[in-house]
């Protein structure tokens, strides 16, 4: 278990630090609100529209590819480290593994799903 | 060890919570933020079970990116986004029913186990886990074909996903 202690360390101090900057921006700060300070916060503009508006389902598509390919590359570590040993049969065995996800990304593309249009 | 009791303990009642958080909340959008926690606190569990590999998976590829598809399925849904009525129905008293059911046939089942009761403490594994875990992927007696099979399984949800992103702005034109 020892060896996850600097991960534990990190994590700690990352959102110690996240709270600490909030507690001393609220105590030490001057507050002094006003209706155009209350505003959420929209990248700098007058904010439009109610806040709960539907998304576009186009935002989930992006968001599938991108699970898709994210699992892609996870198999793709457990392989590497055995890469060496395994030789041309393991490469033969990866490159099926990616041909099949190749004729997705190939469908993608066609179908212009990658584009944002 | 004491410490590894301790640290399940916790983290199973935060898993819990959470997970019951997820049924219970009112607004879909705070049930998705409460998956995270519950999700965050399966990868604590990897960690306990020695296989940092799927701790790390369970961040990258639960926390970074089903968590992220959630939420924006959560979005696209006017009606999840500003829904907050009851989440009891009344068939809610059925259910539980069913499922305490379920759950003590399940433990009746874990319990006959031989395992449940004398765990073996600390298995005698290569601590290189992510060593073991290609040479059973890439194995042709070990996970070959599953491994294999799961880019089929890929293949199908990415085509699946653009036919219904597609077909859903091909409605759109037409009107």
């Amino acid at each position: 278990m020892l060896e996850y202690l600097p991960l534990v360390i990190l994590i700690s101090l990352a959102a110690g630090l996240a709270v600490l900057v909030v507690i001393l921006g609220h105590s030490f700060g001057p507050h002094r609100p006003t209706a155009k300070k209350g505003l959420p916060y929209e990248s700098g503009m007058t904010p439009y529209g109610p806040g709960t508006r539907r998304m576009s389902v186009r935002y989930y598509l992006v968001a599938v590819l991108f699970i898709l390919f994210d699992i892609e590359v996870v198999f793709f570590l457990p392989w590497a480290v055995m890469f060496r040993k395994l030789g041309v049969f393991g490469l033969v065995e990866m490159l099926i593994f990616i041909g099949i996800l190749l004729v997705g990304y190939v469908y993608a593309w066609k179908k212009g799903a990658l584009e944002w249009e | 060890m004491i410490l590894d009791q301790v640290i399940f303990l916790i983290t199973a009642v935060v898993v819990l919570t959470a997970a019951i958080l997820v049924v219970s909340v009112p607004k879909m959008i705070h049930a998705a933020l409460w998956l995270i926690l519950a999700l965050a606190g399966i990868a604590v569990l990897f960690v306990l079970l020695q296989a940092p590999f799927f701790a790390v998976v369970q961040v990258i590829v639960y926390i970074g990116a089903i968590a992220v598809l959630v939420i924006f399925a959560v979005m696209l849904t006017r009606k999840a986004m500003q829904d907050d009525g009851p989440q009891l129905n009344r068939y809610s008293v059925l259910a539980a029913a069913v499922s305490l059911m379920l759950f003590a046939v399940l433990t009746g089942m874990l319990l006959s186990w031989d395992g449940a009761n004398n765990l073996p403490v600390n298995p005698a594994v290569n601590p290189d886990t992510i060593v073991n875990l290609g040479e059973s992927l890439t194995n042709p007696q070990g996970f070959l074909l599953p491994f294999e099979v799961a880019s089929i399984l890929l293949l199908a949800a990415l085509v699946g996903a653009i036919y219904i992103g597609r077909e859903h702005r091909a409605g759109k034109e037409e009107e």
